[in-house]
């Protein structure tokens, strides 16, 4: 678009961040080889990043009897003492905010400014949230005496790799239990960090294991007998394995799974932010984010002008390398990933709808996908019911407010939505029609550790972040 | 520029309440939403010859001002002399858009400007709060064209903007385009004491429905002057009117701009939101004093590998 | 007025109760009870019972909290008025004035659980933002066998806006409550009744894709209850796992909250 004006090349440092050329599996307080290892690749160039241990059942066996041998202490300590370990941790990692920034956006392929402006500030907060919950939970209405359930099996995913292990390990530590967690195949890296995070804490060993590998690690997790908690973020198809899988154990059991979300614009709608909104909703972290905005249902009298807007915004979109702060849309994350976004997309052609992405060169190199949107996409079209998880938007209209809704909540999912509208009364109507467990209305994609987030229907069960999160790490 | 009401309102709104109509039907500003895309817009990293060319872009886009009760003939003709040569160490260094003064000093800067190509510009209409009767501020523009200048900034009344009384504001603007003769009309909403974005953009969609040239932030006299935000909506509302009305209208945000890497975000706004055809001293302005002198500091640690100092420059 | 010799009593058939009417199992079959024929309900029953569920769901859930709790109350009233013949049921009194007390009990929370398990949230940022609970939509419920137990399951689920279908192991005092049900402004749908066994309906409860919770609490097989709970992950049904507890103790607000959904809103704020 505009050429009288172009940025220089503006890379964050790598310098900051220094990768091992190896990792071990954390356990009790040390770290371990395992038998096989695995490598973890930068998406953005395909270079090798670092090799990483695969844990095998034995390694998994011995990460959860750690994690059982530390309960009994950790459990038994004070909760105004686990509060300050995880004060400690919150302070490590704001003062280690750059170096995991980098980190992140090296393993994961996501622009900087994301995982610098959104990830760890978030990281940082939600362990502040939960380190004020640990003395406090006889009050937090789960009964005067909640228990923690015991060992905890975490199984997270590759978008938000160090977001998703504040959000599962920070609440399990706060009430008590103790920790295995296994981080994505793809996105390993900031988990090992924060294994050194917790060792410069002084965390007692055993509190937190990390075991590596890909998705059979993550099932003698899960599987595990001695495992009291599983809590899972991921896709909805995994997410039902594991439900069938801890049937019958008596395991508690969160999951947040996929989506599928709404965003609706009525015609009265503040436009400018609207597209923006639109625009962070899915094209924030290339799409990968569970609770996307990936459905755009604009009112049938606005969709000409909103379109319009919305590609000249998307044309000013800076695709490339996730180091550059001036990047706004990094890398795919995998080239399995890749290939899955490629597929949907041709898919969404072929079925007719019609295909649109702004110009952009993309670098030769590493996993990328142009920002894509979809035009003339009804709902029956699979563009419009399966979960893409990149930045692909399908656009479709409505009429009327009550045709918005009917749409909205004609998915299996329920995990998030967004309404735009300058209209309070129709704000708060639609808000409590929608099946979804996070509704935005004239902003998207709005993260805070006090705010519950979490799915209706196939979006999975139990919510994570506030007070709602406590409970499922409760007796 | 009123229009007649010939066909199904496609034409400009007429009547004071098919304005107010008009305005109060333009899409809503979300603050949060609006701040928050301001606020992203300025942490973009502009560094090394994309720097260098938006100092001197933004250099080129200075409107030099001093609108102080104590100006005098000899400062304002040192500020005209510092608008031909902002550096006069470089050469290369390019000359400011225009220079801005009270109309009593007009005389004085046109001395020395004369012939330059740096444009002349006043405040006129009982600047800056515009709570003069009429033919007042319509015998202050054509006194300021007379005596040289070739752009008229001139305020709105805000009292009867805020009381709802559109049309007089719109007929003032009218009045004052046409006493401007030829030279250009910059409309001051004084965007501080309009005390929402809404009003932002409805003001910004009024002063060019009624015939302005350019749309200008701030007198520089009330606490809150240029923003981000309200740059955003000014320049939303141009790039809006443009594509209804195929008229462009410039902006000027003025106040408050004080330091390079604030001039640099206002050229990343203009970059991401209208682009190309904005990116010029004759869509775009900078209404501002101390600002020149950071710009020229920045533009020397970039020529020379280290910083500046202000001894080194000017203190018009 | 005393039975005379001559007079033959007569008896009462016991049906199903499904979207607000009592009909016979589609399929024809009853089965023996304490010499009672009672209709045994078929798959076919509990899809017709989803069927009224979901009709029903929208428009109970969209009740005022007042409204629902009124009609709670008045369940309570009605089963007060029928104790006699839950009595000839074989329910002991004390039973039945603890079902009545349940249903009161639970009337009083249907304006309160918002409160208690939501709330506002002291986000970073302009915003206003606010957690509140949502009843999660159709739960079937595999009763307990007691009165107390089945008013226990049915009435948490109930009173936040949920529309149940109940497979239950009791089917006299059942059908009776239905009737009680039936007479208290309930509207039709929201409580749908099948008589029969668990483990011949519940399996289609479980995989039933318009169903969004299943309670577990009178399944007294555990390789049955495992089996639902596997099959009930196909569309990743909220399940609660059997319990063996004692029905007269303090129910807590776990039932309730173990079927709604927390929404959150978000909102900016700005003039």
């Amino acid at each position: 678009m505009a050429t009288l004006f172009e940025y220089a090349p503006a890379p964050e440092s790598r310098s900051i961040v220094s990768i091992a050329p190896s990792y071990g599996l954390f356990i009790d307080g040390e770290f371990s080889e395992a038998k096989d290892t695995f490598k973890t690749i930068n998406p953005a160039d395909e270079e090798t990043l670092a090799e990483v241990a695969l844990a095998g059942p034995e390694d998994v066996d011995r990460a959860v009897a750690a994690a059982r041998r530390a309960f009994e202490s950790w459990s038994a300590l004070p909760g105004s003492e686990r509060a300050k370990y995880l004060f400690r941790i919150a302070r490590i990692i704001q003062e280690r905010s750059r170096e995991l920034a980098v980190l992140e956006s090296l393993d994961n392929g996501k622009p900087i400014k994301e995982s610098r402006d959104v990830d760890l500030p978030l990281v940082a907060a939600h362990f502040f949230y939960y380190a004020g919950w640990a003395d406090k939970l006889k009050y937090a209405g789960f009964g005067p005496d909640p228990r923690p359930l015991g060992v905890a099996g975490q199984v997270i995913p590759w978008n938000f790799p160090l977001l998703m292990l504040a959000w599962k390990i920070a609440p399990a530590l706060a009430t008590g239990n103790t920790v295995v967690l296994k981080p994505a195949e793809t996105t390993p890296l900031s988990a090992l960090f924060f294994a050194d995070v917790c060792r410069q804490a002084g965390l007692p060993a055993g509190v937190v294991n990390i075991v590596t590998g890909a998705g059979d690690t993550g099932r003698y997790l899960v599987e595990h007998p001695d495992v009291n908690k599983v809590a899972f973020t991921g896709s909805t198809e995994v997410g039902r394995a594991i439900a069938r899988s801890v049937a019958g154990t008596g395991k508690k059991l969160t999951l947040e799974l996929g989506g599928k979300a709404a965003n609706i614009v009525f015609d009265d709608a503040p436009i400018d932010q609207a597209v923006e909104g639109i625009v962070n909703g899915i094209f924030f972290n290339q799409g990968h984010v569970c609770c996307a905005g990936s459905r755009l249902l604009v009112q049938e009298s606005v969709a000409e002008e909103l379109l319009d807007s919305l590609k000249r915004r998307m044309a000013t979109l800076r695709v490339g390398d996730p180091l550059d702060k001036n990047t706004d849309v990094g890398a795919i994350n995998s080239a399995a990933q890749l290939a899955r976004i490629t597929e949907l997309s041709e898919i969404g052609a072929q079925e007719g709808a019609e295909r649109w992405s702004p110009e952009c060169s993309l670098p030769d190199r590493g996993f990328w996908f142009a920002p894509t949107i979809f035009t003339g996409v009804t709902q029956a079209h699979r563009i419009a019911r399966e979960e893409i998880f990149g930045p692909v938007l399908s656009v479709l209209t409505f009429r009327t407010p009550a045709e918005a809704v009917e749409k909205a909540n004609n998915t299996p999912y329920g995990l998030s939505a967004g309404i735009w509208s300058d209209k309070g009364s129709r704000i708060l109507a639609v808000a409590d029609q929608l099946r979804a467990g996070v509704v935005w209305a004239n902003t998207f994609n709005k993260f805070d550790p006090t705010s519950p987030f979490g799915g209706y229907k196939e979006s999975g069960y139990g919510r994570e972040g506030g007070r709602h999160g406590l409970e499922a790490y409760l007796a | 520029m009123t229009a007649t009401a010939t066909s199904r309102l496609s034409g400009l709104p007429d009547s004071p309440a098919d304005l107010r109509t008009f305005l109060h039907g333009l899409p809503g500003v979300d603050k949060v939403g609006v701040e928050a895309r301001a606020a992203a817009l300025g942490t973009r990293s502009v560094k090394t010859t994309a720097k260098a060319h938006a100092i001197d872009l933004a250099i080129r886009m200075v409107d030099l001002t001093t609108l102080e009760g104590a100006d005098t003939p000899g400062k304002v003709r040192a500020l005209s002399a510092k608008a031909l040569r902002p550096d006069p160490a470089d050469a290369t260094c390019p000359q400011v858009a225009a220079v801005c003064v009270y109309p009593a000093m007009v005389p004085f800067a046109a001395e020395v400007l004369a012939g330059s190509g740096v444009h002349l510009a006043s405040v006129a209409t009982a600047f800056p709060s515009g709570q003069a009767p009429l033919d007042v501020k319509l015998a202050d523009t054509r006194d300021a064209v007379a005596a040289g200048a070739d752009e008229i900034d001139m305020v709105i009344s805000r009292g009867a903007f805020l009381a709802g009384d559109y049309a007089k504001v719109f007929d003032e603007i009218v009045a004052v385009k046409q006493a401007c003769g030829s030279a250009h009309l910059k409309v001051i909403l004084e965007t501080g004491e309009l005390a929402t974005y809404d009003n932002v953009r409805r003001a910004s969609w009024l002063a060019m429905l009624a015939g302005a040239d350019f749309i200008k932030t701030s007198t520089g006299k009330v606490p809150v002057a240029a923003t981000l935000p309200v740059t955003l909506i000014m320049l939303e509302a141009v790039r809006d009117f443009r594509a209804r009305y195929g008229r462009q209208v410039g902006v000027k945000p003025a106040g408050g701009i004080r330091t390079t890497k604030d001039a640099i975000k206002y050229l990343v706004m203009i970059n991401e939101t209208v682009g190309d055809d904005w990116l010029s001293p004759d869509w775009f302005r900078f209404g501002a004093s101390s600002l020149l002198n950071d710009l020229l500091m920045q533009r020397t640690k970039l020529t020379t590998g280290h910083y500046a100092g202000p001894d080194y420059f000017t203190l018009d | 007025m005393p039975e005379s010799a001559t007079r033959l009593s007569v008896r009462k058939t016991y049906k199903l109760y499904v979207g607000g009417k009592f009909p016979r199992s589609e399929s024809g079959r009853t089965y023996l009870v304490d010499g009672d024929n009672v209709s045994l309900a078929s798959r076919k029953d509990a899809r017709d019972a989803v069927v009224a569920a979901r009709a029903a769901q929208p428009k109970w859930a969209g009740a005022t909290a007042y409204n629902r709790g009124q009609v709670l109350y008045r369940i309570a009233e009605m089963l007060e008025a029928r104790r006699a013949e839950f009595k000839a049921l074989g329910v002991k009194g004390a039973e039945v004035d603890a079902a009545v007390d349940r249903w009161v009990w639970y009337a009083g929370w249907s304006d309160k659980i918002a409160q208690v398990a939501g709330g506002a949230n002291p986000v970073a940022g302009p915003f206003f933002n606010i957690s509140a609970p949502e009843p999660t939509g159709v739960v079937a419920l595999a009763a307990p066998p007691s009165l107390l137990g089945l008013v226990s399951v049915i009435a948490p689920a109930i009173v936040t806006g949920n529309t149940v279908v109940v497979i239950a192991a009791n089917p006299q005092a059942a059908v009776t409550l239905a009737e009680v049900l039936a007479t208290s402004d309930v509207p039709g749908g929201v409580v749908n009744i099948l008589t029969g066994h668990a483990a011949e309906i519940a399996p289609w409860l479980a995989s039933h894709d318009d169903v969004n919770a299943i309670d577990l609490a009178g399944v007294d097989d555990p390789e049955l209850a495992t089996e639902l709970e596997r099959t009930a992950a196909g569309t990743l049904k909220r399940v609660l796992r059997p319990v063996s507890l004692d029905w007269a103790e303090d129910p807590g607000v776990g039932r309730m909250t173990a079927l709604l959904e927390t929404k959150t809103v978000w909102h900016p704020k700005g003039f």
